[in-house]
């Protein structure tokens, strides 16, 4: 009679067997800050296409009129960094769902500068806030840039192999999202509104959420 | 968020170590029995495990034979853990086996290979019983439903033999005892509720399933010949 951990061993040994037949040498996966830095390369490379085209001078000149626009830029930069990071590392099968908290921070930073630049407009007369028609294109500019950045970044993960497809996603959704928000401010020519803010914070939401529904389909694919 | 290592898990691994293929290529799970003892067991183990994975993400098929069939007892304390049923062990140890093999390439040598085998373990006994959770709550216990449920091919044989086979079911029926013909009356021709016979009977709800289970039984076996 063989001890019971040895019967459980030659129960499944046709499987095992299954499973290493023709076994094929893999790369292993580099480390997850790495493979993120990868990702923000591109989007690094998208931001010098991006600036060779815009008006540098009347961004500069924005940038500095304005504070809460410094901080909401710099509040969407840090939510794409930190969430390509949280969604490489949560592509991995042993990491824990906490890590989809990284990036909520930067992204309360990102908001609340928003919606700080919304009051400016009525403590201050005389700006221009965006109306409901300058808002549209705002939403198809991150609309349309999140789209590629996406795809890239999906890809990127599904060489992992996650076991939460569902929130590695929607991360990776909030990375694409801020990366585009963050690109936008090369062509933002308006004053923070409350349409404005609602726009942007809709825009995201939409990303994330068919990031969520479509990305996380094409993670599970890799691992049912 | 490093895990930690693998000490906390030397009790249960301890019992799967007598088992434990000492040799990566030994070919017959059964060759093994060579006990590893010592205080530092759970550490030589995942050592050894790490070891192992690295060969076989390098293409090494008999260490990564020696591996999984090692992997085997932990996903088995893991599950067990977890509360899996211990029919449905087996189905883990399956699912967790599989995304080790998929996600052989996301190990990194440098981190325990008992902690990540663990988590991966626990996330799919979790994901088993999620499941198997789900699939409870969608059946239901109805034996009532399922004695009444119109069996077709009892219909076609009704047409084909016509009214004697309903004289010989109306027969039957009278013959049967009062309480027990009230019960197929009521519940099973006339298609009420149980509570609403029992309101009208004033029976209770058990008597008149007693009832209608003897009626359907004697039923059964006077009429057995015909279907």
């Amino acid at each position: 009679m063989f001890p019971p951990a040895v019967q459980a061993q030659s129960r499944h040994e046709a499987f095992i067997q299954s499973l290493t037949a023709d076994l094929k040498p893999v790369r292993r996966l580099p480390p997850p800050g790495r493979r993120a830095l990868l990702w923000l390369a591109w989007v690094a490379a998208l931001a010098f296409t991006l600036a060779a085209v815009a008006d540098r001078s009347a961004v500069a000149a924005r940038l500095g009129a304005a504070p809460d626009m410094w901080l909401s830029a710099i509040g969407s930069g840090l939510t794409m960094v930190l969430a390509a990071v949280a969604a490489f590392q949560l592509s991995l099968p042993d990491r824990g769902p906490l890590w989809g908290l990284l990036p909520l921070p930067p992204a309360l930073l990102w908001i609340g500068a928003s919606g700080a630049g919304c009051l400016r407009t009525w403590l201050v007369p005389g700006t221009h806030p965006a109306d409901l028609n300058d808002t549209k294109d705002c939403l198809a500019f991150i609309l349309a840039l999140s789209v590629p950045l996406s795809v890239l970044l999906l890809g990127m993960l599904r060489r992992g192999s996650t076991l939460r497809p569902g929130l590695t996603a929607a991360v990776a959704g909030l990375a694409s999202a801020a990366a585009a928000a963050t690109l936008l401010v090369f062509f933002h020519p308006y004053d923070a509104s409350v349409t404005d803010v609602a726009v942007h914070v809709a825009a995201v939401a939409l990303v994330i959420i068919s990031n969520r529904a479509l990305g996380g389909r094409m993670l599970q694919a890799v691992n049912t | 968020m490093r895990r930690p290592a693998a000490h906390e898990e030397a009790g249960t691994d301890r019992a799967t170590a007598e088992a434990r293929p000492a040799d990566p290529g030994s070919a017959s799970p059964h060759s093994a029995s060579q006990a590893i003892a010592g205080p530092d067991d759970a550490g030589v183990a995942d050592a050894r495990r790490s070891a192992w994975m690295a060969a076989a993400q390098a293409g090494d098929q008999a260490a990564y034979v020696a591996l999984l069939r090692d992997c085997v007892g932990v996903i088995e304390s893991v599950a067990r853990r977890q509360r899996v049923p211990p029919d449905r062990i087996d189905d883990v140890v399956q699912d967790a086996l599989l995304t080790v093999h998929r996600a052989r390439q996301t190990y990194d040598a440098a981190r325990s290979f008992t902690a990540w085998l663990r988590t991966i373990a626990e996330r799919r006994a979790i994901d088993l019983l999620r499941k198997t959770g789900r699939h409870a709550v969608r059946e239901v216990h109805a034996p009532l439903a399922y004695e009444r449920r119109a069996d077709e091919s009892a219909a076609n044989r009704r047409a084909a033999f016509g009214a004697e086979v309903n004289n010989r079911l109306g027969g039957a029926v009278a013959d049967l005892p009062l309480r027990q013909r009230e019960a197929v009356q009521l519940l099973v021709l006339q298609e009420r509720s149980l509570a609403e016979t029992a309101a009208e009977t004033g029976r209770s709800k058990g008597s008149l399933k007693v009832s209608l289970h003897r009626a359907l039984k004697s039923l059964r076996a006077r009429l057995g010949q015909v279907g």
